[in-house]
């Protein structure tokens, strides 16, 4: 087809994509540090006895991963201000995503934590080993081996995701290239550009946990 | 005198809602079934090919996964339509919601035939049995019977990303929802009963899934 392709327009707007994949960049990573942190205590409360904790964490764990990320986000950015709650896009999306990381990552936790026999746990005690040393140096390092790729997985997943934020005007890497090009119209140039900036910044994430994880495992994964 | 440009919800809209859930139900299965043909296909290529048709097949698979469904849609539209075939959004949005839930199927079917040790494709011939009677009777069962637990992930994961389709204006069930909110200025309600909608779906197979992981463990 004779179609013109006009990629200086896209090249002179490059600044303001790249400023852009910081702010992606910016709202996972601060998703996943969130989301962890929320989804130790979701995994504690499903492990947990009391009854209440349980079902809390049981429900926000079901919810997160049972409906779909865009749900979440419009949940975020239409739902609340039904309660006079008016988020700005960057913190409804960040807050869905938070939301989901944590659901996912609590079901990552718990998986970890349980694959690990009671028996070490006696055994690491008949050691002379208290409390602190039995988790310090016996089952966080044998549950952060199993966690990590599944960590990096959904850290990629959130990468992805917060490309949602182009349909509540966020101007994280999707919205400022819908932004652009509909000022110059030139649409196929501007997305062809953002899906390559979105595939360099994923392999960039697993290339270098990959690297991280020979480091820090030592071969003997 | 009192007007307003706003209509709240009725049960003149129950068509309409059942309407976008029908899409959202029928572009998911759509995406499924050609997703787990298509997977299965690249995936028994993939088990059985060498490293540098792996290489280049992989690489490809890659990009569909690296890259954000929202973009591929968007893109996949736009260049369509630049090119002069423009594409009703069910068939494009089927097009690449199938081709996206390929990329994940092929990784848990390749998965599943790998699973089926050499040694036993080596008993079965040694039996008799031609190349293509081992994949029939020995290797897709045994293979796709390891693998259903993954294979429901991924179809769970398909129906919630089949909601992205909305972009490209197909009415499933979240876009006639927004469009429901945007009429009737009641966003709390129709979220709601949205959420409720997907998770009726994708909770009893969740759990059916959980169940058959814990009875295969047995």
């Amino acid at each position: 087809m004779d179609y013109q392709y006009h990629w200086n327009i896209v090249f002179d707007k490059m600044p303001e994509l790249m400023s852009a994949s910081f702010v992606t960049l910016h709202v996972s990573v601060l998703s996943m540090l969130l989301g962890i942190v929320i989804a130790v205590f979701l995994a504690l409360g499903k492990m947990s006895d009391i009854k209440i904790l349980n079902y809390l964490s049981g429900t926000w764990i079901e919810i997160a991963r049972n409906t779909p990320a865009l749900f979440q986000i419009y949940m975020a950015y239409f739902g609340l201000g039904a309660f006079g709650i008016h988020l700005s896009p960057y913190v409804a999306v960040l807050s869905a995503l938070v939301f989901i990381n944590a659901g996912y990552l609590a079901e990552t936790f718990r998986g970890g934590f349980e694959s690990i026999p009671k028996t070490q746990y006696s055994a690491s005690k008949s050691l002379g080993m208290n409390q602190v040393q039995v988790y310090r140096y016996i089952i966080l390092p044998q549950m952060f081996r199993k966690i990590y790729h599944p960590m990096t997985n959904q850290f990629v997943w959130a990468i992805l995701m917060s490309s949602l934020g182009i349909l509540v005007g966020m101007s994280e890497l999707s919205g400022e290239t819908q932004r652009l090009q509909s000022l110059s119209f030139r649409t196929l140039e501007f997305f062809i550009v953002a899906a390559v900036i979105y595939y360099i910044i994923t392999k960039f994430v697993l290339l270098s946990s990959d690297l991280i994880a020979k480091k820090i495992f030592k071969g003997d994964m | 005198m009192g007007f307003s440009l706003f209509t709240p919800l009725s049960w003149n809209d129950a068509p309409f809602i059942l309407q976008g859930i029908l899409n959202t139900v029928y572009i998911s299965i759509v995406a499924i079934v050609i997703g787990t043909i298509l997977g299965a296909i690249v995936g028994f290529i993939r088990a059985e090919s060498n490293k540098i048709v792996n290489m280049l097949i992989g690489s490809v698979l890659d990009i569909l996964r690296s890259v954000p469904l929202i973009i591929q849609l968007i893109l996949f539209t736009t260049y369509v339509g630049v090119m002069g075939y423009p594409m009703d959004p069910f068939v494009a949005g089927s097009i690449i919601l199938s081709l996206y839930t390929m990329a994940f199927m092929s990784e848990v079917f390749r998965a599943g035939f790998e699973s089926v040790l050499p040694s036993m494709r080596t008993a079965a011939r040694s039996l008799g049995m031609t190349y293509w009677q081992t994949v029939r009777y020995i290797r897709l069962p045994i293979g796709l019977r390891a693998v259903f637990t993954s294979w429901l992930g991924v179809a769970l994961a398909v129906i919630k990303d089949s909601a992205l389709v909305s972009v490209i204006g197909y009415m499933e069930l979240l876009r006639t929802s927004e469009q429901l909110i945007s009429r009737s200025q009641q966003p709390l309600e129709i979220l709601i009963g949205v959420g409720i909608f997907y998770f009726i779906i994708s909770y009893p197979l969740s759990l059916y899934g959980k169940h058959v992981e814990r009875k295969m463990k047995v």
